[in-house]
């Protein structure tokens, strides 16, 4: 068994090879099947048609700034769940990552009645003359809302591998609790916070039913590339498919480039 | 996102194929709930009443029309069964061109049907049984004063409307041209019910919908009819599947739904008679 | 310019009083899970006991009583910790690392990497300054961390048995250069190793069960031991009891016969102390002039140095192999321990 060369032994029985083969086929024959469906000749002109590039500048974008929205409020919370134990935080813990379980289109329904012009904060809102409802910044909103357990849970997870041992140290050392989490905290925790942004870049991206429900469509204003392709796919599925794969296309340099091995996130440990 | 509901459709379609063929191996008698493909046209007592199940593929717009009718159907005629699947038309035509198991097809627009014809799986000449014109759809209280199509262009008024790839936008752009209002819509939805939700959540002040969708919403939107509708009129036609196996009872079904006693049906829920 | 210490953890049962002087370092000794590393964490403010006080020179650490709460965080306190593990920021190089409490403290990078650099070459570790911590050997690390700490420039060093990860030949080295570094400061070191209390500290705490059994200057402890850990450290049978006219008797009633010293009275509490190597082992009772002679089930059977180490009812006796082989000692056996009277050493716990 050839397979099992390499570094040495693994201790995996043959036939689950066979399953994790079938495994990444039911993934893989899906995209390949997709792949088999574009119409070649046209995929340039589809994807560089003037709505299919406001969508792809529209999706970076918000995308972009969803992800930097989750960092901004999902760093403080990881922190917050991974270190400091107070009543409440199971169930903290819970609400905060529900929408990982939660249809987006629930998600989006609850956006509305809390940013919505009728909505919980968004009377407020229009009152100061922020107008949250088919903007921009609604589409950031629903990514965000759906993003931000993906970087909350892999934060916390490399928050608590890593343990506060260094935290402790840093401390003892006189350094003040931001010093603490500026010197020694974040860069302990970088390639956890680093594959959380960029599984929440990802989950922004292919955002649909909160958007659709909570944003509108609009050409360049709320209509991302996944509305884009559940619009064309009404007439064009030429083009629906050749925009899916550039979704696809996009996806995956993303997470490829970036996303590292979960075992990686742990800090390296001086040789003993 | 086409090409998933397409793999998930052919793989519907090739489990109702092994159960249909599971079926017929097994020499089953009598009305089996699984078959479609039971024909009794030559009824032993010699008459030419139709029974068995045909799978009618209908546009989402016809659901609670259809739903009646089907069971109307159903009880005039004991012995036969009505399967209903509603979608948007143009996913229903990649359904069956993909060869999902329908007799019947009634779509939203002519265009639908035309892509189905060409894809040479309709059955004889389709016939026009219902219309269908545009409305604007507010909140019950109307917080923005819209009285007329020309209202929906004020400044300030935010207007939700289909996108022009879907039937409803294409009405409401052929209403624009020809009554030369731009509109400047704040969300162009892929659907009817997405137009309807950011009325009834108060996000937009009014929506272009169709009379029919209107009424369907029942006490939760106002409908404003405008006399510029009858710019667009929206025509749905119906026919058989060229594959059905069971055309008499998809010819019969469809000469139900084009009487009168289906026309009444249709003009209650708004639909117009062609 | 002293350091007072008086804490109490009731989940614990832990409650410790301790003072130490200027330049002074003591160390704690104490079996596992005896309140060493609780001791730690609250010095250092990373644990908040129930009550007590702590002064560090003229700064209070913390006052906490049933009215009032003063607690000073971590980071104000200058008690520098140094752990078994060197425990270097992986991100930052050892330079870096030295550098990290100056910078803390306000020193700008130039001036905080020329003092880093000054105790690197302190721990002998000036080579090793642009190194990462993934490539520094325990031993090197460890150094690394002490000249850490000490950049810190902290009122009060503890260290939590520094040597207990380094391999044989890193820790002489380490307990050398810890020799040289903590002259003239105030240290306290946590270990298990009798060796460090000897080289490094001037005075000996024993925390057994969250409360100090014995305290005194490191050749005291050692030579007079008063608790059952110490006079284990110091390799020596010890047995409590109270005085009486030939000796003392044990809580369960046994008596056990000894050289007196002329202050101890009746009543009083004391300890019999004596060597393994006193003792003598009979697979039946002997009697003879004036000696102690205790049945005991043997327990275990180790090589010490060229003798066997018989262990036996909380005692230990040292004989020849070969006494043993004639003996035909195992586990589990009945045999006598006797020891001479003018053996043992009896005096006030």
């Amino acid at each position: 068994m050839n397979r099992r060369s390499g570094t040495g032994y693994t201790g995996i029985p043959a036939w689950i090879y066979a399953i994790a083969a079938a495994g990444a086929l039911f993934v893989l024959l899906p995209l390949v099947a997709m792949v088999a469906k574009v119409n070649w000749p046209e995929f340039i002109p589809l994807i560089t048609s003037d709505p299919s590039l406001t969508a792809l500048g529209l999706s970076l974008r918000t995308s972009a700034a969803s992800t930097a929205l989750c960092i901004l409020l999902g760093v403080p919370l990881a922190l917050v769940l991974a270190r400091s134990p107070f009543p409440g935080q199971r169930l903290l813990r819970a609400f905060v990552l529900l929408p990982l379980v939660l249809p987006p289109v629930v998600g989006g329904i609850a956006l509305l009645y809390t940013f919505g012009r009728q909505g919980l904060l968004g009377r407020s809102l229009e009152l100061a003359g922020i107008q949250i409802a088919f903007s921009t910044a609604a589409v950031v909103l629903a990514q965000t809302f759906v993003a931000l357990p993906f970087l909350v849970v892999s934060l916390e997870g490399a928050l608590r591998t890593a343990g506060n041992k260094y935290e402790a140290v840093a401390a003892t050392l006189g350094a003040r609790p931001g010093t603490v989490l500026r010197r020694v905290t974040i860069p302990l925790v970088l390639p956890g916070l680093a594959s959380g942004a960029v599984l929440s870049f990802a989950r922004s991206l292919g955002e649909f039913g909160a958007t659709l429900t909570f944003a509108g469509s609009l050409q360049g204003v709320t209509r991302t590339l996944p509305l884009e392709i559940y619009l064309q796919r009404e007439t064009d599925a030429d083009a629906a498919v050749a925009l899916s794969l550039l979704l696809v296309a996009v996806a995956v340099a993303v997470v490829g480039l970036s996303y590292r091995r979960p075992g990686s996130a742990a800090p390296e440990r001086a040789a003993q | 996102m086409t090409v998933g509901r397409r793999h998930v459709a052919a793989l519907l379609a090739a489990g109702a194929l092994i159960v249909g063929v599971a079926a017929c191996a097994a020499g089953s008698s009598g009305a089996s709930a699984s078959s479609t493909a039971e024909s009794s046209a030559a009824g032993a007592d010699g008459t030419a009443k139709p029974t068995g199940n045909i799978t009618v593929f209908a546009a989402a717009s016809l659901k609670a029309t259809f739903t009646e009718l089907a069971g109307d159907f159903e009880a005039n005629n004991p012995g036969t069964k009505i399967t209903l699947n509603f979608a948007g038309s143009s996913d229903l035509v990649t359904q069956i061109t993909q060869g999902a198991p329908a007799d019947v097809f009634a779509s939203a627009d002519t265009k639908n049907m035309a892509k189905l014809a060409d894809a040479k799986l309709v059955d004889g000449t389709p016939r026009n049984f219902a219309t269908n014109v545009l409305e604007i759809a507010v909140l019950p209280t109307n917080p923005a004063s819209i009285h007329s199509f020309a209202d929906l262009a004020k400044p300030g008024v935010k207007v939700v409307v289909c996108a022009p790839q879907v039937p409803c936008g294409a009405a409401t752009d052929t209403v624009e041209k020809a009554t030369g209002t731009t509109l400047a819509p704040v969300s162009e939805e892929s659907s009817v019910t997405d137009v309807l939700g950011k009325v009834t959540s108060g996000e937009a002040d009014a929506g272009l919908v169709y009379v029919t969708d209107v009424k369907t919403a029942g006490d939760r939107v106002k409908g404003i009819p405008f006399a510029e509708s009858d710019k667009a009129v929206n025509t749905y036609p119906i026919a058989t599947v060229g594959t059905s196996k069971n055309k008499d009872l998809a010819q019969a079904f469809i000469a139900a739904v084009t009487d009168s006693e289906g026309k009444k049906v249709l003009n209650d829920a708004g639909f117009g008679t062609p | 310019m002293t350091f007072h210490l008086d804490a109490t953890l009731a989940a614990r049962g832990f409650d410790v009083s301790l003072s130490l002087g200027p330049v002074e370092t003591v160390a704690i000794l104490g079996p596992n899970g005896a309140g060493k590393s609780t001791l730690f964490a609250i010095i250092a403010g990373l644990l908040r006991p129930d009550t007590g006080t702590a002064q560090l020179g003229d700064k209070v650490l913390f006052d906490l009583a049933a009215d009032k709460s003063l607690w000073s965080a971590p980071h104000t306190r200058g008690t520098a910790l140094l752990a078994q593990e060197a425990l270097l920021f992986p991100h930052l190089s050892a330079v870096d690392n030295v550098a990290f409490g100056p910078r803390s403290a306000g020193a700008s990078s130039t001036a905080a990497r020329e003092t880093a650099m000054h105790w690197l070459t302190e721990v002998d570790a000036g080579d090793l300054a642009s190194r990462r911590p993934g490539q520094l050997s325990g031993g090197q690390a460890q150094r690394v961390a002490v000249a850490r700490a000490l950049a810190a420039d902290p009122d009060l060093l503890l260290l939590d048995e520094p040597m207990a990860a380094l391999d044989i030949h890193a820790a002489p080295l380490l307990r050398r250069l810890l020799k040289r570094v903590l002259a003239g400061r105030r240290a306290i070191i946590i270990t298990h190793d009798i060796l460090d209390a000897l080289m490094l500290a001037d005075r000996v705490i024993v925390l057994e069960d969250g409360r100090i059994s014995e305290a005194g200057p490191t050749r005291d402890v050692l030579e007079r031991p008063r608790s059952r850990f110490a006079a284990g450290l110091a390799g020596l049978n010890l047995v409590a009891g109270t005085v009486a006219d030939a000796g003392i008797t044990t809580a369960d009633g046994m008596v056990v016969a000894g050289h007196h010293e002329d202050t101890l009275g009746p009543g009083q509490d004391g300890v019999a102390v004596f060597p393994p190597s006193a003792v003598s082992v009979f697979l039946t009772e002997e009697h003879g002039s004036p000696r102690n002679s205790f049945q005991v089930t043997i327990t275990d059977l180790e090589p010490h140095g060229d003798q066997i180490r018989v262990h036996a009812g909380g005692l230990s006796a040292d004989i020849t192999p070969a006494a043993s082989a004639d003996l035909g000692l195992a586990p589990g056996m009945t045999v006598y321990f006797v020891i001479k009277a003018t053996a043992i050493n009896i005096y006030p716990a």
